[in-house]
C-alpha cells in the first residue's frame, strides 16, 4: 500500500512497487490527463511534476515516489505558470490532435517556474524531450513566450476555467 | 460566388423540420453529394449523401452535430463554422455535439483524403441558410411583415424601419412548424458577408485538452473495465500454433488469457494472437514476458529489406515492367535525344506513429457490442467486424472518440476487430485494448518503400521532350499492395510529349497502408528531385523548367478518368508566388547554404515550396520554409489551416532528415520505438512562412497537400548547397 500526495490530496494505492506512476494515475486513480506515448521516457507525453520538477511518469516506479508532491495536468492550472500557459495555449490554439499537449504544458510550466524568461535555446533545450507528432512546435514556442510575457493578474490565482 | 452545380438530378435534398424537445427548431438535412465527391479510401465507393443537423433552442443556443471523426485536422470546428455562418448566429452561441456512427442517419463519416472540406462546403452552408430562412419566415409572420424587410446578425432578426429586433430563440418554436425551403434555392452569403468562415477560431475541444480532461479513445473509462494487450507473432504473416498460458494464471492482476485464431489475414482482418487481460494495463503488458507462444513464421522467410533491394535490382535488369501509361513515342525520342539524363531513386517503408497508441474499448453482452473507437473510418470498422467476426452492424453501437493523431493509420480498424474478439470472449466485462508503442511501430500499415529508374531526354534546344519512370513497388504481380503502385498522374505526365510510366511488383507479407498524402508523399520526391537534375542539365532551374512545362493556362483532364483535372494556371500561380515570397533568385550569402524548390498537386491542392538549408560539419540545418498553397477561394479556419501546413512541412522534413526507415529481417520489424524511429523535435523546427493564392474555385482539403513538396525542396537545397544529390531517403550525407 502506497500513500501518495497527488494534486494536494493523499491517495492510497495497492500496487506492486515497480509499477510506473503513469499507470497508477491512469488505471488506478482515473487521472487520465497524463498520457501514455512510448513507455520508455522518449516522448514526454506522460510528464508530471515531482516536487515541481518535470519528470516522465512512465519511468518513475511508484515505490520511489515517497512523500514527494505530485502535480498532474488536471491540477497544474492552479499554479501560476500552469494557468498562464493554459491561457496562452488557447490564445493561439496551439494544438492539432492535442494528445501530447498535457505533457508539453507540464514541461513548459516546470521551465517557467525555474526560469521565467527563457530564451529560445533554453526553450528548445527544456522542450526537446516532448514530441508533438502533429508538429505544433512553432506555436508551442510562441505560447511559452506569450506566457512568459504575461503580467501578474488575479487570474494567476489559478483559474483558467472561466 | 460560383458554386459547382453538379448535383445528381435524380436525387433531391430532403429537409425535415421538427419541434425540439423543450421547444425550439430542429432541422435535419439529408443531402446528395456532388457526383465528383471523393471518399477517404481509394478503394471505397464514394459516399452518396451526407446529413447536417442544427437546432435552435428557445434561449438562442445553437447546437450543431459534428458527424465526422476528429483526428486533429480541425473538422469538429470547421464544418460547424460553415453552418453557423450561413445561419448568421454568433459563434459564442454555438454548441457542438459529437455524433455516434450511424450511416443511415449521417451518411459518410470518415476522416481521410482531405475530403471533408470539398464534400461539406456547400451542404453545410445550405443547411445553415435554410435554418436562417425559416427563422426569418417565423419572425415575419409574428410581425405581419414580409421577410424581405428583415435582416439578421449575430443570432437576431432586425426590422430596421420599426427598430425592432428579436432573438432566434424566441421564434424558433414557431419556425419549427413551417415548411422547410428547397435546399438548393436558399440564398447563400457572398464571401464578403462571411462573419465566421475565414476567422481564426480556437478548436472546440481545445479548452478541455489543455486541462487534461478525458476526450481521447484511451481516456475511455467504464465501470468494471479491464485492460488488454494483444500479443501477435513477431513476424508479419505469422500464425499461432500453441500458446503456453499456464504461467500467466498467477501473474499479478491478470484475469483472463485468450488465445485467438484470426482469419489468417493480418492485413485488414484479424491477426492470430493472445490477449492478456488484467486490472491495470501495465500489469497486462508486464505479463507478456511470461507468455510463451509457438508461432509458425514460415510465411515471413525472406521478407527482408536486403532481399527486397536485391529483387528491385533484378526487376530493373529484367525489363520495363507493366506499362501504366505511354504518351507519344518515348523510346524513340529518348534514343534520338541530344542529351539523356538517368538516375535511380528509392525510399524506405515508414511508420505513422501517431502519439496516441492504437486502442479501442468494447463491451459485449447479450449478443450486442458497444465500442468506443478513435478511428478515421468507423463505418469501415463495422464492415471489418462483420467480415472478421461475423458480428452484424445492427448489433453494434459505435461511439467515436477524438483520436490522438491519424495520419492515415486509423483508416484501418485492426484494433477495433481485436478488441471485439477479446470482448466477445469475456462477455459482460468492458475491455480496453491498448497497444504498446512497440506494437504500434511493428504492426503498422507502413507507407511502402519503392525504387524508381528514371530517364529524361532533352532536344538540341535543351527542351525536355521525353520522360520515363520504371517503378518497382510491392504487390502480387497483378495488383499493387495497399498504398503501393502509382496511377500514371505523377508530374510531369501530361506536360511532356513523350512519356512512359511502368511498374514491377515484389510480393510482401508486410502490412502496408496510406500515410498522409498517400503516393504523393513518395512520388513528389521522385518527380521533383529528378526534374531538378533535368533542369540543371538543361541549364536552367526547377521553377523555370516547371513554368515552361506547364505552358499555357488550361485544364488537363485526369489520366484514365481518375482523379481531378489539373489546372496549369493554378500551378503557375503558386510557383510564381513562392518565387516572390522566397526571393528565389537571391542566393544566401553564407557558404554551404542554399535554397531548393519543389511543386506538387495532390488531393486537389496546389503547393509550391522553397526550403533554405545549410550544411556544416556534416549536419543539415533547415533555416526557413516558404509555402504557397492554393486550396480554393476560402480558408475556412485560418487557425487550423496554418497548423495543418506547418505540421505537414515539419512531418515531411522529419521523414527526410530524422532518419526514419522501417527495416525487416524475415518479416520482423527491426525498429520499435522513438529511439530508432525518430520523429521531429522542437529544435529542428524552422521558420515557416505561408501565403495563399485564392482563385474563385470551391475550397478543398488541407490535411495532406502541403506535405509532398517539402521533401524534394529540401533535397534540392542540399544539392545546391553541397553538390550532393540525394537519391535515397532518409537523407544520409556521404562521410568525408
Amino acid at each position: 500500500m502506497y500513500r501518495l500526495s497527488i494534486n494536494g490530496v493523499v491517495r492510497e494505492v495497492d500496487v506492486p512497487q515497480d509499477m510506473p506512476l503513469l499507470w497508477v494515475l491512469r488505471d488506478e486513480l482515473g487521472l487520465v490527463g497524463t498520457k501514455f506515448g512510448c513507455g520508455k521516457g522518449l516522448c514526454g507525453a506522460c510528464t508530471v511534476h515531482v516536487n515541481g520538477v518535470a519528470q516522465r511518469s512512465c519511468q518513475l516506479p511508484v515505490g520511489g515516489v515517497g512523500n514527494a508532491k505530485i502535480t498532474t495536468i488536471e491540477h497544474v492550472g492552479d499554479t501560476k505558470f500552469g494557468a498562464r500557459l493554459q491561457r496562452a495555449w488557447l490564445q493561439i490554439d496551439v494544438m492539432q490532435c492535442g494528445y501530447c499537449q498535457a505533457g508539453q504544458i507540464m514541461s513548459a510550466s516546470a521551465l517557467l517556474a525555474g526560469n521565467p524568461k527563457p530564451d529560445i535555446e533554453q526553450i528548445h533545450s527544456a522542450m526537446a524531450g516532448n514530441i508533438c507528432r502533429c508538429a505544433c512546435y512553432n506555436r508551442i514556442q510562441d505560447a511559452i513566450r506569450i506566457a512568459a510575457d504575461m503580467q501578474d493578474t488575479d487570474m494567476d490565482k489559478g483559474d483558467s476555467r472561466a | 460566388m460560383h458554386e459547382p452545380a453538379s448535383f445528381d438530378v435524380e436525387r433531391r435534398a430532403v429537409l425535415k423540420a421538427s419541434l425540439l424537445a423543450g421547444g425550439g427548431l430542429a432541422l435535419e438535412a439529408l443531402i446528395p453529394l456532388p457526383a465528383k465527391a471523393v471518399g477517404a479510401l481509394g478503394r471505397a465507393a464514394p459516399p452518396v449523401e451526407l446529413s447536417a443537423f442544427v437546432s435552435v433552442a428557445p434561449d438562442g443556443i445553437v447546437t450543431i452535430t459534428s458527424k465526422n471523426p476528429e483526428i486533429g485536422q480541425g473538422v469538429k470546428t470547421s464544418l460547424p463554422m460553415m453552418v453557423a455562418d450561413e445561419l448568421d448566429c454568433d459563434w459564442s452561441q454555438v454548441r457542438i455535439t459529437q455524433a455516434d456512427v450511424d450511416q443511415k442517419r449521417y451518411g459518410a463519416q470518415e476522416a481521410g483524403g482531405s475530403t471533408a472540406t470539398p464534400n461539406n462546403w456547400l451542404p453545410m452552408r445550405q443547411t445553415g441558410a435554410a435554418a436562417r430562412f425559416m427563422l426569418l419566415q417565423a419572425a415575419a409572420r409574428k410581425w405581419s411583415l414580409s421577410a424581405a424587410e428583415l435582416t439578421t446578425a449575430g443570432g437576431r432578426i432586425f426590422h430596421a424601419a420599426s427598430k425592432r429586433s428579436i432573438g432566434y430563440g424566441e421564434v424558433a418554436s414557431s419556425a419549427a412548424t413551417l415548411t422547410p425551403p428547397d435546399l438548393e434555392s436558399v440564398t447563400l452569403k457572398r464571401p464578403e458577408q462571411f462573419t465566421i468562415i475565414g476567422r481564426a477560431l480556437v478548436g472546440v475541444d481545445s479548452a478541455r485538452i489543455v486541462r487534461g480532461l478525458p476526450i481521447f479513445g484511451i481516456d475511455t473509462r467504464l465501470p468494471g473495465m479491464l485492460y488488454a494487450v494483444y500479443e501477435v507473432a513477431p513476424a508479419h504473416g505469422g500464425r499461432l500454433i500453441k500458446a503456453h498460458v499456464e504461467a500467466l494464471q498467477h501473474a499479478p492482476g491478470v484475469k483472463h488469457v485468450v488465445p485467438i485464431i484470426g482469419n489468417g489475414d493480418a492485413d485488414g482482418g484479424l491477426a492470430d494472437g493472445v490477449a492478456i487481460v488484467a486490472t491495470n494495463w501495465w500489469l497486462a503488458n508486464q505479463a507478456r514476458s511470461t507468455l510463451a507462444v509457438d508461432w509458425d513464421l514460415s510465411a515471413a522467410q525472406g521478407h527482408s529489406t536486403t532481399v527486397y533491394k536485391d529483387r528491385a535490382k533484378a526487376a530493373f535488369a529484367a525489363g520495363e515492367g507493366i506499362e501504366l501509361r505511354r504518351d507519344g513515342d518515348p523510346a524513340a525520342t529518348l534514343a534520338a535525344a541530344a542529351k539523356r539524363i538517368s538516375a535511380r531513386y528509392d525510399y524506405p517503408f515508414i511508420a505513422h506513429a501517431p502519439m496516441e497508441p492504437q486502442n479501442c474499448t468494447a463491451h459485449y453482452q447479450q449478443n450486442k457490442l458497444e465500442i468506443w473507437a478513435p478511428s478515421q473510418t468507423p463505418q469501415e470498422g463495422l464492415n471489418a467486424l462483420q467480415k472478421a467476426l461475423g458480428i452484424a452492424p445492427e448489433n453494434v453501437t459505435l461511439h467515436m472518440s477524438r483520436a490522438g493523431g491519424g495520419f492515415g493509420r486509423r483508416l484501418l480498424n485492426d484494433y477495433m476487430v481485436q478488441v471485439a474478439a477479446i470482448a466477445r470472449a469475456i462477455p459482460g466485462v468492458p475491455i480496453q485494448l491498448l497497444w504498446s508503442r512497440e506494437d504500434d511501430i511493428r504492426r503498422d500499415y507502413f507507407r511502402p518503400g519503392g525504387w524508381h529508374s528514371l530517364e529524361a531526354g532533352l532536344d538540341a534546344d535543351g527542351k525536355l521532350v521525353a520522360f520515363s519512370d520504371h517503378f518497382v513497388t510491392f504487390g502480387d504481380g497483378q495488383n499493387p499492395a495497399r498504398a503501393a503502385g502509382m496511377n500514371g498522374a505523377m508530374v510531369p505526365a501530361g506536360l511532356v510529349e513523350h512519356l512512359r510510366y511502368s511498374q514491377s511488383m515484389i510480393p510482401t507479407v508486410v502490412t502496408t497502408g496510406w500515410l498522409r498524402a498517400p503516393s504523393s508523399n513518395a512520388l513528389c520526391f521522385i518527380s521533383q528531385s529528378f526534374l531538378d537534375e533535368v533542369a540543371i542539365a538543361a541549364g536552367t532551374d526547377l521553377p523555370t523548367l516547371m513554368l515552361t512545362l506547364l505552358g499555357e493556362r488550361r485544364e488537363i483532364a485526369p489520366f484514365a478518368g481518375r482523379g481531378p483535372a489539373f489546372d496549369t494556371g493554378r500551378a503557375r500561380d503558386v510557383i510564381e508566388k513562392v518565387m516572390q515570397t522566397a526571393d528565389w533568385t537571391r542566393k544566401p550569402l553564407q557558404p554551404a547554404r542554399a535554397k531548393g524548390f519543389a511543386f506538387y498537386f495532390s488531393h486537389r491542392g496546389y503547393f509550391a515550396e522553397v526550403v533554405e538549408a545549410s550544411i556544416s560539419k556534416g549536419e543539415i540545418a533547415v533555416h526557413k520554409v516558404w509555402v504557397v498553397g492554393d486550396v480554393g477561394s476560402q480558408i475556412v479556419n485560418p487557425m487550423g489551416a496554418e497548423n495543418q501546413v506547418r505540421g505537414a512541412v515539419i512531418e515531411g522534413l522529419a521523414q527526410a532528415l530524422a532518419g526514419q526507415a522501417i527495416e525487416f529481417v524475415d518479416g520482423v520489424v527491426q525498429q520499435s520505438n522513438f529511439h530508432d524511429f525518430p520523429l521531429a523535435r522542437m529544435p529542428m523546427t524552422p521558420e515557416i512562412e505561408i501565403a495563399w493564392v485564392k482563385p474563385d474555385k470551391p475550397p478543398t482539403g488541407l490535411g495532406e497537400p502541403a506535405l509532398p513538396p517539402v521533401i524534394p525542396a529540401l533535397t534540392n537545397a542540399i544539392f545546391a548547397a553541397s553538390g550532393t544529390r540525394i537519391r535515397s531517403l532518409p537523407v544520409r550525407l556521404p562521410t568525408t
